[in-house]
């Protein structure tokens, strides 16, 4: 049976760069795929997008070019990734002249396009499911609408050449269904095959999530060589049923326990994985280890694709001030206590307005609120107090607040630091498919 | 009276405001005690007022595992959230605080 060999070059935006790398050199791997895009890091993207032009896309594509092309270049592994973010096209042209300068030729770099749907949406009838109101009804400033696409763009480039595809939005495992999709030739009604595939999407989109990355806990989960820790690569048979295993003298372990908390991460309903293409289920999955660092994966399984997707919208949501200060030694956690009562007072009396208020000491309630208090008196505790405002100059108040208390405030305060931002938030809906139109450009170098 | 964390490992997944909790047994034969202990009832008592929604369970047997899907738990959303870990990624550390009766229930 004919299999392919699929290897992760990162997990996220600013995951490391060797691991890819080793791959590309040792990993036998005939497709390294990148994952660089988080949920609203496309928003910020477009944002910088209206600044330049030729800007928008991630800004460590360059490296990441830099340090795997002349060898991806030489085995012919295929590069797949969404770092196109905002702007596939520019990001496709960047990394033809990376090539260039690198002294690389007959290579074909495609992007895709049509995630971005913000022209394309009605205002009247596209809903926001948070919101509960239409388009039109939301009174926020949008500054970016894209639909999550499939493996369609992807596996369309691929036939037509591409040593390398950049995407905008796209489904993270629709990045990986698409090698194979075009490998096996999968028929994109075979949903047993694509939620096979999707599942070895699913199960390779965060990288080192599934080689012992984000598993370990101290005498309980050890994990060798985290500093040195290998991606993982999946070795596909065409009837989608695959291997997860990762370079022998790499660290972190493929085991049946990391492939299990990987299969659940970031998934509701494990019978309806719902994405683009296919919705998969993942509910009959059977892990099993078949060698050292060698996991197999069976029994995924898919149902027809819903017809719509999903499209994240960002808005300019509200702004957020923010300072923090330290209190150690006896009486750390009394005196942290009292700054924050007279930090909720200044709010009133300084007549600060402000939409949501969150005032709370790391190292004893910022993580689990006060869902959880040890008996014992913290050596030291960093108060840190964030509030919600319509504006940037009021957001830069509460910074200064904090940092009054320390002549102001309880005794022994020391190290603040202040800060301000905007929040681009993201809402989400659902469009029907055929309203997006996805195509894609080729370059050649 | 055993921790979850002496039989089980977990791993927290964030979506807008929803976060999921997944509860996997190191070895079958304690899976039992998953199903009977671990429910969606003491799960979102545990939690307290950090979740405002429903909490719904969704069980896998044929890897010993359960997954927790907790509605309202990420401060509004983690684009927007003012918690210090918007993603809600601490979050199954805390599940595996659940004591756990190794007695049966």
């Amino acid at each position: 049976m004919k299999t392919i060999r699929i290897g992760t070059g990162a997990g996220f935006s600013g995951d490391r760069i060797e691991p890819a790398v080793d791959l590309a050199e040792r990993g036998n791997i005939d497709y390294l795929v990148f994952e660089c895009l988080a949920e609203r890091t496309i928003a910020l993207a477009q944002q910088a997008k209206m600044h330049d032009p030729d800007g928008g896309f991630d800004p460590l594509l360059e490296r990441r070019m830099r340090a795997v092309l002349p060898i991806c270049h030489k085995k012919a592994i295929r590069v797949i990734s969404n770092m196109g973010a905002a702007n596939p096209v520019a990001a496709a042209r960047r990394t033809v002249d990376i090539a260039r300068e690198l002294g690389l030729s007959g290579l074909k770099v495609a992007a895709v396009v049509g995630d971005d749907v913000l022209d394309i949406l009605s205002p009247d009838q596209f809903r926001i499911d948070e919101a509960g109101c239409t388009l039109a009804g939301f009174e926020k400033q949008v500054v970016s609408a894209n639909a999550y696409l499939g493996a369609g763009g992807i596996v369309d480039a691929l036939a037509a050449g591409a040593d390398v595809v950049l995407t905008g939005r796209a489904a993270d495992p629709a990045m990986f269904l698409a090698p194979q999709i075009f490998e096996f030739g999968w028929q994109m009604d075979d949903w047993t095959r694509l939620g096979r595939g999707t599942l070895v999407g699913h199960l390779l989109e965060c990288g080192g999530q599934i080689t012992g990355g984000y598993f370990a806990d101290p005498g309980i989960k050890d994990v060798p060589d985290l500093a040195r820790l290998g991606f993982p690569i999946a070795e596909v048979a065409e009837d989608g049923n695959a291997v997860i295993t990762k370079l022998a003298d790499t660290g972190g372990f493929v085991t049946a326990a990391t492939c299990k908390e990987q299969l659940l991460y970031e998934v509701h309903d494990p019978k309806r994985y719902i994405q683009p293409d296919v919705v998969a289920d993942f509910s009959n999955v059977e892990i099993t280890e078949i060698g050292p660092d060698r996991v197999a994966i069976a029994g995924g399984d898919g149902s027809a694709r819903t017809g719509t997707l999903k499209v994240s919208i960002g808005y300019v949501d509200s702004c957020v001030g923010e300072g923090q200060i330290s209190y150690a030694g006896p009486g750390a956690e009394a005196r942290g206590r009292l700054a924050l009562d007279i930090l909720h007072q200044r709010l009133l009396l300084a007549g600060i307005a402000h939409e949501e208020v969150r005032g709370e000491l790391i190292g004893v309630n910022s993580v689990f609120q006060d869902v959880k208090s040890g008996p014992s008196e913290p050596a030291e505790v960093r108060l840190r107090f964030v509030v919600r405002t319509r504006d940037l100059a009021t957001a830069a108040r509460i910074g200064e607040e904090v940092e009054s208390l320390y002549l102001n405030g309880p005794a022994g305060g020391g190290g603040v630091t202040k800060s301000k931002r905007e929040i681009v938030a993201i809402v989400s809906g659902l469009l029907p498919e055929d309203q997006v139109r996805t195509q894609f450009e080729m370059m050649e170098v | 009276m055993l921790q979850l964390r002496d039989i089980a490992h977990s791993r927290t997944g964030d979506k807008g405001n929803i976060s999921n909790v997944s509860v996997i047994a190191y070895h079958p034969e304690d899976w039992p005690l998953l199903i009977d202990q671990v429910t969606a009832e003491r799960v979102r008592a545990h939690f307290g007022t950090m979740i405002s929604g429903k909490v719904i369970r969704y069980e896998l047997p044929q890897i010993g595992a359960l997954n927790f899907v907790m509605h309202d738990a990420l401060g509004g959303g983690v684009t927007r959230s003012l918690a210090l870990d918007p993603h809600g990624k601490c979050l199954s550390s805390l599940i595996l605080s659940l004591p756990i009766n190794k007695a049966g229930a």
